[in-house]
């Protein structure tokens, strides 16, 4: 469902954002399985650095910095363009500075 | 799903996607295509304490959700308690119920619970039709429990169908009973599995069936099937889903003795990778039996490897060729371009015995069950995988 569909507003990387409180991570040999327990979905992570970015993005002021920090560059492309996909499946969501 | 991701995918992975947990084999209606073969409970079923330490694995495992099935589950008098522990413990439930039990107490009882899915299983849009596969007044009895549920405001439950030769000229019919209650219609597979085997041959669909069913599947992505009719992939875009047998790589099945097979449609020996009681319990059963590790290596496309197809249907249902005695290297039963009914037909009389079963009447199978025109039952056990 594209985000605007879905109420969420549009990726945009120099934001701060986090993994959805509600969403659990297992970790696999390709990368890990995330599961929203509210919405019940169930989301393949497609390689173990965007697990070690999702996971990772609460400690940054930006996406842009998580990505530079924890992706290797030659997988920077594929974490990137995955984040708007999990921002809409919202296993990850805005992060608000009181939050 | 990218073909990178399915191959990682049958190489297994660290817990189950899709775990398929059987609660009891007791069941107060006698399916003619059920998939275990359920009736009488058996004295060897775990316990409530052996049962809440399978929970414990899953927690630990992160298996997000579990498919709870029978049998009748509901008939367990530990089934509430059972299922509460489990969502507590962070594993949703998805639990299937012929809703003969679903009263407006147990109904409001489920629509205060968190993370739990209900699934009623009718087969056919009005009685005449699924009852003459799941028994007298068992369409009514399934009706009820879908009006207790909606009084309850249970919210959008699902209405579990196995698709049969009889039933399939009703599909419109079943969605828009399905959107009256605003439930979600799910359709599942007949495979000739536990009674299944009796009924298969006279209730599967025919094939011009199969390619009506793979046009209306391809219309609404919205009707959930368990990855069940991966095999009609073959006929051109695929399906929804994952489109790969699952066994032992991404699902498996827990039966009421706690005995782990490779999946839901496969309870004989052969497939049994071990138990939950054993030593290391399901997590070792599931990292290291020798059946799942043999089920998880590169398999031959064998008699299909010449058909263009294969990539798109990966040569179908492994239980369907088990159960049907054709070689699991071959074409499924049902192969949209006739290749199963051709092995069929050169090998007829090679279906294994599924083994006796927990069926009430005690009789040695290949005796016709009560169906007089043919009529299959029980509900799937898939997994519903998001796409």
């Amino acid at each position: 469902m594209p985000a605007e569909q879905a109420g969420v507003a549009a990726f945009r990387p120099d934001l701060a954002y986090e993994k959805h409180p509600r969403v659990a991570i297992r970790h696999e040999e390709f990368g890990g399985l995330a599961y929203h327990y509210g919405n019940r979905r169930l989301v393949f992570l497609k390689s173990p650095a965007l697990v070690d970015v999702v996971e990772a993005l609460a400690d940054f002021p930006t996406a842009t910095e998580a990505l530079a920090a924890r992706v290797p560059a030659a997988q920077a492309q594929a974490c990137s363009a995955a984040l708007p996909r999990l921002l809409a499946a919202e296993v990850i969501r805005v992060r608000f500075p009181e939050s | 799903m990218s073909t990178a991701l399915t191959n990682r995918l049958s190489r297994g992975l660290a817990a189950p996607i899709c775990l398929t947990w059987e609660l009891t084999y007791g069941c107060n209606l006698a399916c003619v295509h059920c998939l275990s073969s359920s009736g009488r409970r058996d004295p060897r079923e775990l316990s409530t304490d052996e049962a809440r330490r399978v929970i414990d694995e899953m927690h630990d495992l992160q298996v997000f959700y579990v498919n709870i099935g029978g049998g009748e589950p509901m008939i367990r008098p530990d089934f509430f308690e059972l299922i509460s522990y489990a969502t507590q413990r962070d594993v949703g439930v998805k639990f299937s119920t012929n809703g003969t039990m679903l009263t407006p107490a147990a109904a409001s009882r489920l629509a205060g619970m968190d993370y739990l899915d209900v699934q009623v299983s009718v087969d056919g849009a009005d009685a005449v039709t699924s009852d003459e596969v799941r028994g007298a007044g068992s369409y009514d009895a399934a009706r009820r429990a879908m009006d207790n549920l909606a009084e309850a405001e249970f919210g959008p439950f699902k209405i579990s169908v196995v698709i049969t030769r009889h039933n399939i000229g009703q599909l419109d019919d079943l969605e828009a009973l399905a959107a009256a209650y605003g439930a979600q219609l799910r359709l599942t597979r007949l495979r000739p599995s536990g009674r299944g085997a009796d009924s298969w041959a006279q209730l599967h669909p025919t094939q011009d069936q199969q390619r009506t069913l793979y046009s209306w599947l391809r219309e609404r992505p919205g009707v959930l099937t368990g990855d069940s009719f991966f095999h009609l992939s073959a006929l051109g875009e695929p399906l929804p889903g994952l489109n790969l047998c699952g066994a032992g790589r991404v699902v498996c099945l827990i039966d009421p003795v706690g005995d782990v097979y490779a999946c839901p449609f496969v309870l004989h020996e052969e497939f049994r990778a071990g138990s939950v009681r054993d030593s290391g319990g399901f997590a070792a059963v599931w990292r290291d039996s020798a059946l799942f590790t043999e089920l998880r290596s590169p398999a031959s496309a064998g008699a299909c490897s010449s058909c263009g197809s294969y990539d798109a249907c990966r040569g179908g249902c492994m239980a369907s060729k088990f159960f049907t005695g054709l070689p699991l290297d071959g074409p499924d039963p049902e192969c949209v371009y006739g290749h199963g009914e051709t092995a069929l037909r050169a090998a007829p009389g090679a279906a294994p015995h599924p083994g006796p079963g927990h069926s009430k009447s005690g009789k040695a199978r290949r005796q016709p069950v009560f169906v007089t025109l043919g009529r299959g039952r029980d509900h799937g056990h898939g997994a519903d995988t998001p796409s």
